[in-house]
């Protein structure tokens, strides 16, 4: 009896199943690799409807965080200001820039500016400032140097992962409460000691079970 | 089982029918998995993979979130915090006071206010489900003039013509008024118009105790119950503990007499007979079934057992010899505690009981004692109603301003108002609905939900709070002072500075501290001394007891007269005792039901008075015979869509001569049989002990009767030890707790509950978490009941953690069992798993059709759970969170026992719930985990529950055992 299909085609299968697992292989890393939240979130830079720097303001002015995001320390959300609080400065200074055009009109007009959210998570994580920076974790370890950003960037993949990272090992990223803000801050010694004593003396045990964060 | 008793949750349950069994066993029913969407399984699948497909395209860009914050700063406003707010909440005429909580100016969560005295801090199921009625997108929303859609502006115009004279041809008609300022409006309305006249009517009144008052004392007056102090306590036909007003007060002075700690402690005995089987029957140690109508028989005989009135008393209907003895046992036990009892007719029984009633209180020196009275003012309202619509009829009444009510659908049917009411040439109508009584109205005016706009309220006690709003107008809605005061050109035309200038002798500091403590300064009424004239109330007659089937009308414990209508969290709540949802029923007993021959859901015919009523039967044990119990409110044909044609209107039978207690009846069977949704039979549990009872006697004798010895049990896993930190635990009393669902509905609210609707709860589907199992127990025709709060008992060793094959849900530290809603696959393991059945899964997805207004009462500190979920009771856990991050940030570690409230806890009137750190062995939960009755339910399964119950004890008298 005739064979149906010629020796060569064993080679064929061979190299066609072996192809298979290749591509699959690569689609797979691919998928996994363009993904993952260090590529996939770090790096997003929004254009916000109001040319706003910070490193104007917290870098070369040497504006305190707490001035605007003057929420952070009472509540869940470090929250973007009032328009009124750019208005506290800005009806003396540069009161007739065309750069803050938007930001006059929205105070007289009393609608808000729509900012561009750049640091999201996810619906079901219940993210809390307040717990944060009342342990001393400084804004730095989240939304890096933003004092030395023009636009705001994200820099850090905000994954579970990357959260637990920290909740498992908090003690390299604890600091005194007072310099929370302070973001060019460089300990004098090795950073998770004072981490250690922090942990020590305020009783700090980040939670690691779902309700943490999921509720 | 020690106590001998067999427990059972229905009828088919304690015949074991086919169709019990199969709810039984199956952990979900059939077809619960079943979709019902309108695509089918194969539609949905095309779907999904044409969405995979161009779900891929959508995904390369990040979508944009937008973050808007105030162009102007809001004093105190922090985002992300929730702030309070004391208002007031009013049915009828008893105000409750509230604090409502508001995240990011919307209000998302009712709770009572401590420093009320009618609340305590608890809030009812009708306060908390009244936030609801907020964001009703059915609701009246603009100004409408002969259905077309108007402006106030016109209106305006309008009035200015029509109100020019002096008020000739002029009726107002509004539900019971218990806004001090809208009283002074209507005082000064009254004087611009003075031919005018004001007609105030509730379905559900005060009229009985009101002309009973007026018999016993010469006028009326407002009796108020001292629970704290009555040892004894005789109710006839009165649900205190259920809808007659002002239950909250009264639930908790009550509970706190049956909650104790050691054997040697003392209860309160509580007697009731009643026709129907309320909360209050079923907190009694000694219930009697007796038709309504018949209650007048037997206080009479009481007057004679206690002697009232001497030896002379008239010959009395004969008794049979079990209610003669229950009767001498009675007022023997009233006799020994004079002073320290209390006797109580409910609203629905005629003047003359109350009149004896008053009598009989003044005679066992309980009057200044445990009763106290305040004076009142009185118009009867039925009469009153009564007189308008024979007006109407004439051709009198040219203007009818109809101000919230709805008497088109609730009047009494005899008055034939929907007719008389297209004699009056303009009826302008003011009301949160637009409903049947809108529908025959020139004008409709949209009224201002009491959340968004300024008012005021007293209590039944007289203490006056300031209603504050939360929220500005959602539509165009006023409130009733506002208009009445546009209509009548009162000085002060904003409800803020209607209700500012009313309560002008406060200062701005005083007012300040009004609105924050939310109650004025201005002192209760004053109490009244009082004098019954005994040989006048002797002369009374007493009514006959009621020939042929005796109808009682009782407000409904979801809708009460049917303004709660629309109102899903309500709708859905099953009912205390027959746990029917989305419907009500002709409620008879099982004897009666025999005779007729009938079974739950068969159509029955009542008629009465040439009027006819089709109605499903439903038997319901405890019953009186001889008698029908129609709840009020269903059936309403204009209504928002939750409500619309939801049940069967009984208002067709009530007739302004017998708006409670009907007599005459003829009943017959119906063809026909309807559907009901009852949730009594899901989730049971099989004839284990799961609620554990005993008399006050027997707990002496055997102060451990609530544990049940068992082999001792071992994990084969490793036992965690939760020795460290704080260890959640709650403690129900079972005691204490009258199963009246205000937990389930503040649960409903905090966490985000969906409502399901009549099919699907008849599925097995109902979402929540917290059960109220109503146990009977005893012969089927008179048993006692038993509630049983039952909610995630949080397990040490959790049967639903093991089997979960992604792991999400798992134990906590703190020892909750947490559910990770974005992990769940929806295997339902865990739940097929749970010897509590306490899960419940999210078949379809139920917040998609959920209106963009309705939204906005969600709490956003608790996800909204999608589709194939597993959901259960966190014992609060973002509240939990909340308190945690608020004490460390504040600097201090351990958390004050009582500082977290878990919803349930927080707005339970009986104070049964307890929810604290067990591992502090001076915080309340371990106080009381320590008690005798302390008890878990299936502790042999080793699960180890955290929630535990203390096991409930009657006081039944001796002699009557």
């Amino acid at each position: 009896m005739n064979a149906i299909f010629p020796k060569s085609a064993d080679r064929v299968f061979r190299f066609a199943v072996a192809g298979l697992v290749v591509t699959a292989g690569a689609a797979a890393g691919l998928y996994a690799y363009f993904s993952h939240p260090k590529v996939l979130d770090t790096g997003y830079t929004p254009v916000q409807p109001v040319a706003y720097s910070h490193k104007l303001h917290a870098g070369n002015l040497g504006m305190d965080c707490r001035y605007c995001h003057f929420t952070v320390e009472k509540s869940a959300f470090a929250a973007i200001p009032p328009t009124e609080v750019c208005m506290n400065c800005h009806v003396r200074v540069k009161p007739q820039s065309p750069q803050l055009q938007r930001v006059r009109d929205s105070y007289a007009r009393g609608e808000p500016i729509p900012w561009v959210k750049v640091h999201r998570l996810p619906d079901y994580v219940y993210f809390n400032h307040q717990a944060h920076v009342s342990a001393g974790v400084s804004c730095v370890s989240c939304h890096g140097r933003v004092d030395q950003m023009i636009e705001v960037k994200q820099v850090e993949p905000l994954s579970m992962a990357w959260c637990l990272d920290c909740h498992r090992n908090p003690a390299p990223k604890l600091r005194p409460v007072e310099l929370v803000t302070k973001l060019d801050w460089q300990p004098d010694r090795d950073p998770a000691d004072i981490g250690r004593e922090i942990m020590r003396t305020k009783q700090i045990h980040p939670p690691l079970t779902c309700s943490g964060c999921h509720r | 089982m020690r106590t001998g008793k067999t427990y059972w949750r229905s009828l088919d349950e304690l015949a074991r029918t086919p169709e019990f069994e199969q709810w039984l066993h199956r952990e979900f029913p059939e077809n619960a998995s079943e979709w019902t969407g309108k695509a089918s399984r194969r539609n949905l699948l095309k779907l999904m993979a044409a969405s995979f497909g161009l779900a891929g395209l959508v995904a390369c860009r990040r979508p944009v979130e937008r973050i808007l914050p105030a162009a102007k700063g809001v004093e105190e406003y922090v985002p992300g915090n929730p702030m309070y707010y004391a208002t007031a909440f009013s049915l009828g005429a008893a105000a409750y006071g509230l604090h409502v909580e508001a995240h990011d100016g919307r209000p998302t969560k009712i709770e009572g206010n401590p420093q009320h005295p009618a609340s305590r801090g608890a809030a009812g199921s009708f306060a908390q489900a009244s936030i609801l009625g907020l964001y009703d997108p059915d609701r009246a929303k603009w100004v409408r003039k002969d259905g077309r859609r108007s402006s106030w502006e016109e209106f305006e115009k309008f009035a200015a013509g029509r109100f020019a004279g002096q008020g000739a041809g002029l009726r107002f008609l509004s539900g019971e008024i218990g806004s001090p300022s809208l009283e002074a409006v209507k005082k000064h309305a009254l004087q611009r118009f003075p031919q005018a006249r004001w007609v105030e009517f509730e379905p559900v009144s005060q009229d009985e105790p009101m002309a009973g008052a007026q018999l016993a004392f010469g006028q009326p007056v407002r009796a108020h119950y001292h629970f704290e102090k009555a040892d004894v306590i005789l109710a006839l036909d009165c649900d205190f503990l259920g809808l007659d007003a002002p239950t909250l007060s009264y639930t908790r002075e009550f509970a706190r007499r049956r909650k104790i700690g050691t054997p040697q402690d003392r209860m309160n005995r509580l007697y009731v007979a009643e026709a129907n089987y309320s909360l209050t029957g079923a907190a009694a140690d000694h219930r009697l079934r007796l038709r309504a109508s018949e209650v007048a028989a037997l206080l009479a005989e009481l007057a004679a057992e206690l002697k009232v009135f001497g030896e002379t008393l008239r010959v009395l209907p004969a008794a049979s010899g079990a209610r003669r003895k229950w009767l001498a046992a009675v007022a023997r036990d009233l006799a020994a505690h004079k002073g320290r009892c209390l006797v109580l007719a409910g609203p629905r029984q005629p003047a003359v009981v109350h009149a004896w009633v008053h009598l009989i209180n003044q005679l066992l020196g309980n009057a200044g004692a445990t009763v106290t009275y305040t004076a009142a003012t009185w118009t009867p309202q039925t009469q009153a109603l009564k007189e308008l619509a024979s007006e109407m009829a004439a051709g009198q009444v040219s203007t009818l301003v109809i101000l919230g009510g709805n008497p088109v659908y609730n009047a009494p049917a005899d008055l034939d108002f929907a007719s008389h009411i297209k004699k009056v040439e303009c009826v302008i109508r003011h009301g949160l609905e637009e409903d049947e009584t809108a529908a025959l109205a020139h004008w409709t005016l949209p009224e201002a939900h009491y959340l968004e706009t300024w008012g005021d309220a007293r209590a039944w006690d007289g203490t006056c709070s300031i209603q504050q709003p939360l929220v500005a107008p959602i539509y165009e809605g006023r409130s009733a002072a506002e208009v009445v005061a546009l209509l009548s050109g009162y000085p002060h035309r904003r409800a803020y500075d209607i209700v500012r200038n009313f309560w002008s002798a406060l200062s701005e500091p005083q007012w300040r501290k009004a609105l924050h403590d939310g109650v004025t300064p201005t002192p209760p009424s004053a109490e009244l001394k009082v004098t019954a004239d005994a040989r006048r109330i002797q002369g009374l007659p007493l009514p006959p007891p009621a020939t042929g089937v005796e109808i009682n009308f009782q407000p409904d414990a979801g809708v009460w007269d049917g303004r709660f209508a629309n109102n899903g969290w309500l709708q859905e709540a099953p009912d205390p005792m027959t746990k029917l949802t989305w419907d009500n029923a002709a409620l008879l007993s099982p004897a009666t039901a025999r005779s007729l021959g009938v079974n739950t859901g068969d159509m029955i015919s009542i008629q009465r008075e040439g009027r006819e009523l089709k109605i499903p039967a439903m038997i319901l044990p405890g019953h009186a015979d001889n008698s029908i119990t129609l709840p009020l409110g269903y059936g309403r044909t204009r209504c928002g869509r939750v409500g619309r044609g939801v049940g069967h209107n009984v208002y067709p039978l009530r007739t302004s001569g017998a708006m409670s207690i009907a007599a005459g009846g003829k009943v017959s069977k119906a063809p026909g049989r309807y559907k009901f949704s009852l949730t009594q039979d899901h989730h049971s549990m099989e004839g284990r002990p799961i609620v554990r009872e005993a008399t006050l006697e027997e707990y002496r004798k055997h102060p451990h009767f609530a544990h049940e010895p068992h082999q001792e049990l071992f994990s084969l896993y490793p036992e965690h030890s939760y020795d460290k930190g704080n260890q959640w635990g709650m403690v129900v009393d079972l005691n204490a707790c009258i199963g009246c669902n205000a937990c389930l509905l503040a649960c409903q609210a905090e966490n985000n509950i969906p409502i399901v609707g009549k099919k699907e709860v008849a599925r097995g589907r109902e979402m929540h978490w917290i059960r109220l199992d109503r146990y009977f127990s005893g012969p089927e025709e008179d048993p006692e009941v038993v509630y049983q709060p039952m909610a995630c008992q949080q397990c040490e060793n959790a049967p639903c953690e093991n089997v979960c094959p992604v792991a999400a849900t798992a134990h906590s530290p703190e020892g909750l069992n947490e559910m990770a809603y974005n992990r769940c696959i929806g295997t339902r393991y865990c739940a097929n798993n749970c010897p509590y059945k306490v899960r419940r899964f999210n078949f379809l997805e139920w917040h998609k059709d959920i209106d963009q207004l309705q939204r906005m009462q969600f709490n956003p500190d608790v996800t909204v759970r999608m589709r194939g979920v597993m959901e259960k009771c966190n014992y609060c856990v973002q509240r939990i969170q909340e308190a945690k991050i608020k004490a460390k940030a504040e600097g201090r570690r351990p958390i004050r026992d009582g500082e977290i409230l878990t919803a349930c806890q927080q707005t339970c009137p009986a104070e049964a719930i307890v929810f604290g750190n067990i591992n502090d062995p001076n915080s309340k939960v371990s106080q009381l985990r320590k008690q005798d009755r302390n008890y878990a339910v299936l502790a042999e399964l080793n699960v180890k529950p955290r929630t535990t119950y203390l096991a409930k004890v009657r006081n039944p008298n001796p002699e009557l055992v």
